[in-house]
Order: C-alpha cells, then structure tokens, then sequence
C-alpha cells in the first residue's frame, strides 16, 4: 500500500537546478559543427587529391590542425551529450543507467584524448 | 518507463458488436475501447454501429447515445459539452482530442474510440488523472507575491502585459498534449508534460506574480523540464489551439537569460 500523497510523488526529490548548461551546449556544438563540417569536407577533398607529403604540411599548419581539432572535440561532444539524452529518455533502472551513462563518458573522453594527441603530434 | 508492447493483461480483444435498428440508412461505426477492472477479463473493443441521422453531430453525442440507448455501462467523462472543461479528453483515430467539439463528419470510416494514451485507466475510457493534477498542483498555479495588494483596489496590469497571458490561460487542463508526448509516456514520473509547463509558464509571465526566479529554479531540472526535445506533438494535438512547445521554449530561453 503506497500511504505518500500524489504531490509527494510528483514533487519527488525537487529540482536538481542544473540542465539549462547541457541543453544549451548541445546548441552550440550544433551550430559550430555546421560551417567546420563543411570546411572538414572540402579539406578532406583537398587532401584526398593531394600527394601524401603535402597533405601532411597542410595537417602541420596550426590553422588546419586548430580546425580538425575543434570539428573532433565538437562532434565527440555532441555526440556524448546526445547519447546522454537517449540514455536518460529510455533507461529507467538507476543503476544501469548511471554505468552506461558512466561508461558513454569515459569512452568519449578517451576518443577525444586519442583524437587530439594524434592530431598534434602531426609536425609535417 | 519505455515500453514498446502492451502488458499480458492489455492486449485487446475482440468485443460485442451492437447492430443499428434495421431501417437505418446513415449508419457509422464507432469502435470503443472497454475495459472494467471488475471482471478479470482483458480490455476488448466493442462496435457499435449508429444512426447518424438519429444522432447529433459531434462524437460526444454519438458517445452520449451509446450510454444512453445502447450500453448504460460505458464509462466516460463529460460536462460542459463545448470544449471549456476538458473533461472528455480522449484519443479518436489515433489523435487526443476533446470528443465534444470534435465533429463527426471530420472522419470518414469506422472511430476507433480509446483513453488517453500511457495513462491508467480506471474503467473504459475513464483515465487516472491523479499524477497529472498532482504535478499542476507542484507547480503553485497561483499567484506569489511579497507586496501587499494596493489599498481598495486590484493589481494592476498594463494591456501589453495582459497580452502575455493569451495562448496561455485558455488551457483548460484536458491533458491530451502531455498524453501525446512520448517523454512523457517513459518518464511522466518525472518529467511535468507539456500542459503543467504551459501552465507554469503562464505564471512566469504574469507581470503581478513576485516569485520568477523560485518559480525557474523549482523548472530548472534535466528531467521536469529538460526532457521535452521539442517534437510538437503537444502543439499538433491541443484541441484549444495552444503552442505548449513555444512556452516551453519560452522558459528555457529565460532560464537562458538568468545564466
């Protein structure tokens, strides 16, 4: 027999007066990743008919490993805040979906280190 | 929580089919969902076929004349009969609308008649509203304020400000957006829904109410606000004609601004 009132239940543990920052990040990453992604194509196109010495100049200058930098640490961003809403949409057992949101994190946080350590070590 | 098949105990079943009177001639089929908590059966669809010529014209009135000439036993809600009360809020060929100011003639073949969407139902088309009232009641639907009223006279509010509150107060509260809204079905346990958002945005805008800031704090909560990812099916559904999806934008705009 459940004796908590219906405004106990629906008042649950109160706000958690976070989300407006996740929410709004997710936009921001949205919107950047437009104009990069368009400049990510038309480099990899570059790149693609290029020989392979230049292609690495190219990936050496700081402009162009700024660019693929902030195109990688932005989708991997997005990507994981996105996955993080899946999650929080259909997972409702707390401890599974504490560990997959754990586990989506951590994997995405190695991505990016891997990313960017790949991409600056690129000298030319 | 997410659930993609219906429990053992709610699959449908065939029901009883209710034959016009021989000589009708405009006759329409009006496809209900019965369920009675008392009888141990699963829920069924029953048919009853109408004389439309015999009937008035919105669903309500066919819905009314199954209760009244057909079968006593089906249970609904009904008042005002136009659309104010919100009580006969209903899914009708597969959309949520209020039966009484939706017309007959807005379908053509068989009305499949069911309660609201994700909701418990208590018998037939009668939903549990319980959970939804208790979530407006979370929300202080009423004026805050810390200055008294002015002497002899009321509070104030300049026309444009008034302006704010249209699209918003006309809610009557039906619940057919929330029970449209697929976040809502997996976490109504949490997340407010669309029409307690709408409302507790109308009191975001009123110029008179003191407590804005304690009213964004109580909102700002990836689960009771957060969860709506802006489809609109809110929007698409409401039977008053209101835009939930703006004022829910709206309130993350304002949590926004305050950062």
């Amino acid at each position: 027999m459940n004796y908590r009132s219906p405004l106990t239940t629906a008042r649950g543990l109160g706000s958690a007066k976070s989300g407006t920052a996740h929410w709004w990040l997710q936009r921001v990453t949205a919107v950047a990743l437009l104009p990069l992604s368009y400049w990510l194509v038309v480099f990899l196109n570059l790149c693609a008919h290029a020989a392979y010495a230049k292609t690495l100049a190219w990936l050496a200058l700081p402009i162009n490993s700024a660019g693929l930098l902030a195109w990688v640490l932005f989708a991997l961003y997005h990507a994981a805040s996105g996955l993080q809403v899946v999650i929080e949409d259909y997972i409702s057992q707390e401890g599974l979906k504490l560990c997959t949101l754990w586990f989506i994190k951590v994997l995405f946080m190695c991505f990016a280190i891997l990313a960017s350590i790949t991409l600056l070590r690129i000298t030319g | 929580m997410v659930e993609f098949t219906l429990p053992k105990n709610s699959k449908l079943q065939k029901g009883k089919t209710f034959k016009a009177a021989a000589d009708a001639k405009n006759i329409r089929v009006f496809e209900v969902y019965r369920w009675n908590p008392n009888d141990g059966e699963n829920p069924r669809v029953d048919s009853f076929e109408i004389d439309l010529d015999q009937c008035g014209p919105m669903v309500l009135d066919a819905i009314l004349k199954i209760k009244n000439e057909i079968d006593s036993s089906l249970a609904f809600r009904r008042s005002c009969r136009e659309g104010v009360c919100g009580s006969c809020s209903m899914n009708i060929n597969g959309k949520n609308t209020l039966a009484c100011t939706k017309a007959i003639s807005d379908y053509t073949g068989n009305i499949k008649i069911f309660p609201l969407p994700h909701m418990s139902v208590i018998k037939d088309l009668v939903a549990d509203m319980t959970h939804f009232y208790a979530q407006y009641a979370s929300i202080k639907p009423w004026i805050d304020t810390q200055t008294p009223p002015p002497a002899d006279s009321e509070r104030l509010q300049s026309k444009e400000d008034r302006a704010k509150l249209d699209g918003l107060y006309e809610c009557v509260l039906c619940a057919c957006c929330s029970t449209s809204c697929p976040s809502y079905w997996w976490n109504s346990e949490r997340y407010l829904g669309p029409a307690v958002l709408l409302q507790a945005y109308r009191w975001l805008v009123d110029s008179r109410d003191e407590s804005t800031g304690e009213r964004l704090d109580a909102l700002e909560d990836p689960f009771k606000l957060y969860r709506c990812h802006t489809i609109m099916n809110c929007t698409d559904t409401c039977p008053k004609g209101l835009n939930p999806a703006k004022a829910i934008a709206e309130t993350k705009k304002l949590l926004l601004q305050r950062q």
